[in-house]
C-alpha cells in the first residue's frame, strides 16, 4: 500500500502512522457525556470508502486526510490537513 | 453417528465408503425461535449450547459463506486464560475448562493439546508485570508459573536467550494453555448442533434485519425473509455492517490480522512461545509447520489480506527469537478481519432492540474464547439476562465508563 503524500509524492505506507477515522468531530468542552461517548467510541466502520487520518511520521511529519477503500486497500486520495 | 475407535475400524473394513454427511443441508423454515447470524466458531458454539444447555432447538445459524470460513479457520489456534482483569479472567478460565471437556461434549476430535503457553519477559519491569498477572491468575484459581531464565532455557531449546538488546529474563507459563485444531472446532460444534436439530443455513447472507416498534421480527436473507423471535449477531469482522442493518452504531473498527505458516520441519517447538519485546507468537502444528503471527496491520480493513510492513515485522521478530527460523521458508500467509473494540474487550449483551442480541468485539483473541462465548451468548439469548461470567462485557460500558481495558491502551482500537 502506497500513499500519495501531497508534500513528498507517492510513498510506502510503512513511512506513515494511521490514527483512524477522520470524520469524528470533537464536541464542545461542555457537551453532554453522550456526545463524548459518540466521539470517542462509536464508529461507522465503513466497508468501502473510508476517510482517515494518517501522519507521515517518517517523512514530512504532516497530517493527511486519506480516502481509502477498506475492501481493496486502494488509496484514492490524500490531502494535507493543513494547507 | 457417534465417532469411536470401533467405528473407525468398522469403516476401515468397508473401505471407508459408508461415511455419511456430517450435517444436513436444510432449506430455511419460514420462522425460527432463534436465529444466529454468523456460522463461525462463536455462532456455532452458541447454537450448540442453546440446544444442549437451554433446550432451545428451533434454531437456525445463517452463514453467508460456508461454515467456519472466517476467523475460526484463520487464527493461530492458541488457547489460554492468562488474563489480569477479574472481568476477563473468570470468563477465559471457564473457556479453558470447556476446551478441556470439549471433545467428550461434542464427540469430535478437536486435537486439544495443552502444551503450555509461555510469555517471555526481557526486563525486570516486565518480569514484575508478569509476576503481578501470574498472581492475579492464581488468586482467580488459574494455573500460572513464573519461570527463571534457566528454566526457560531448559524448556525451549533454540531460543535466542542472550540477545544483547532483548535477553530473555524469564517467562510466565500457563501449562494448561495450548493449541486446538481450529477447523475441527467449527465442524465439531456444527455437527453437535445439527444433531440436536439446529438448521445450518450456508450460502445464506443476511442483507437486512426487520425491526418493528423496537422489536426484531427476523432477518432478510439472500434466500428470502426468515422470521425469528430472537436474533443473535455473531458476525466478527462484519459486526458493524450487520448491526447497521438494525440501525446500531458500534464501538468497533474492523482490522486485518495476518498469520503465517512455515514449511514443515521435525519437532522444534513443543509449546506456544510469545515474544515480550515485540508482538510475536509461535507454535508448531502436528504437520510440522511453524504457525506464527504478530500485530494487526493497523488500518481499517475488510480485505482479508494484509500488507508487507507487518510481514517484515513478524519475520524480524521470528528470527530475533528463534535464529534457526532464518533457514525456513514460509509456506502461506493470510489475513482475517478482526472486530477491534474500543477497549480491547468483547461485548456479549442485549441491544436497545428487543430480541436482538450482540456478540462482537473479540479483537484478535476470539478463538480461545469460542466455548465460553457460545456458553454466555446462549445464556443471555435464552434467559434475557447476562451470564455472571460475562457481566462486565456489556455494550453500555463505553457510555458509563466501566471499561474493560486489559492493556490500558485507551479508546484507540488499533492499539489493543
Amino acid at each position: 500500500m502506497r500513499i500519495p503524500c501531497p508534500h513528498c509524492s507517492l510513498r510506502d505506507s510503512a513511512e506513515f502512522t494511521v490514527l483512524g477515522a477522520a470524520d469524528p468531530q470533537r464536541p464542545a468542552p461542555d457537551a453532554p457525556p453522550e456526545a463524548w461517548n459518540v466521539y470517542v467510541h462509536l464508529r461507522d466502520n465503513a466497508a468501502g470508502l473510508h476517510a482517515e487520518l494518517w501522519h507521515h511520521s517518517h517523512g514530512c511529519r504532516q497530517w493527511l486526510r486519506v480516502t481509502r477503500d477498506t475492501r481493496s486497500h486502494a488509496v484514492l486520495d490524500a490531502k494535507a490537513c493543513r494547507p | 453417528m457417534t465417532y469411536s475407535a470401533l467405528a473407525l475400524l468398522r469403516h476401515a473394513f468397508t473401505g471407508n465408503k459408508a461415511w455419511t454427511p456430517v450435517w444436513r443441508f436444510p432449506d430455511p423454515k419460514p420462522c425460527y425461535d432463534t436465529i444466529i447470524v454468523g456460522g463461525g466458531g462463536h455462532g456455532l458454539a452458541t447454537a450448540h449450547y442453546l440446544a444442549k444447555e437451554h433446550g432451545i432447538t428451533d434454531v437456525a445459524v445463517v452463514e453467508k459463506g460456508y461454515l467456519g470460513s472466517g476467523n475460526v479457520g484463520r487464527n493461530t489456534t492458541i488457547i489460554r486464560s492468562n488474563y489480569l482483569l477479574p472481568g476477563n479472567t473468570h470468563f477465559y478460565e471457564h473457556s479453558l475448562t470447556l476446551w478441556e471437556g470439549l471433545e467428550r461434549d461434542i464427540n469430535y476430535n478437536a486435537m486439544v493439546s495443552q502444551r503450555g503457553v509461555l510469555n517471555l519477559c526481557h526486563s525486570d519491569s516486565q518480569r514484575d508485570a508478569y509476576a503481578r498477572r501470574g498472581n492475579a491468575m492464581r488468586l482467580a484459581g488459574v494455573d500460572s508459573d513464573l519461570l527463571s531464565a534457566a528454566e526457560v532455557r531448559a524448556m525451549v531449546p533454540g531460543l535466542n536467550m542472550d540477545s544483547v538488546r532483548f535477553p530473555v529474563k524469564g517467562g510466565l507459563l500457563q501449562r494448561r494453555g495450548g493449541t486446538v485444531r481450529h477447523d475441527a472446532v467449527a465442524w465439531g460444534y456444527a455437527r453437535a448442533a445439527d444433531q440436536r436439530g439446529v438448521d445450518l443455513l450456508q450460502n445464506t447472507e443476511v442483507i437486512g434485519i426487520r425491526v418493528e416498534h423496537g422489536r426484531v421480527l427476523g432477518v432478510e436473507t439472500t434466500r428470502g425473509f426468515i422470521g425469528a423471535k430472537r436474533v443473535g449477531l455473531a458476525a466478527a469482522g462484519n459486526s458493524s455492517r450487520v448491526a447497521a442493518m438494525a440501525g446500531l452504531r458500534l464501538p468497533i473498527e474492523s482490522h486485518v490480522l495476518q498469520a503465517f505458516v512455515s514449511e514443515a520441519v521435525k519437532p522444534m517447538i513443543d509449546t506456544v512461545v510469545t515474544y515480550g519485546a515485540g508482538h510475536f507468537y509461535v507454535s508448531q502444528s502436528d504437520k510440522g509447520g511453524l504457525v506464527f503471527g504478530g500485530d494487526i496491520d493497523g488500518y481499517n480493513s475488510y480485505a482479508q489480506r494484509g500488507n508487507m510492513p507487518v510481514v517484515q515485522d513478524v519475520m524480524e521478530f521470528a528470527v530475533q527469537l528463534f535464529p534457526a527460523m532464518s533457514r525456513l521458508r514460509y509456506l502461506r500467509q493470510w489475513g482475517g478481519i478482526m472486530d477491534m473494540s474500543m477497549d480491547g474487550s468483547p461485548i456479549i449483551d442485549r441491544t436497545p432492540i428487543e430480541g436482538l442480541f450482540l456478540n462482537c468485539g473479540w479483537c484478535y483473541g476470539g478463538f480461545k474464547a469460542t466455548p465460553a462465548s457460545g456458553w454466555c451468548f446462549a445464556h443471555i439469548i435464552a434467559t434475557g439476562q447476562p451470564h455472571a461470567l460475562a457481566a462486565a462485557m456489556r455494550l453500555d460500558r463505553f457510555a458509563t465508563g466501566a471499561l474493560l481495558d486489559e492493556k490500558g491502551a485507551g479508546a484507540q482500537a488499533n492499539l489493543h
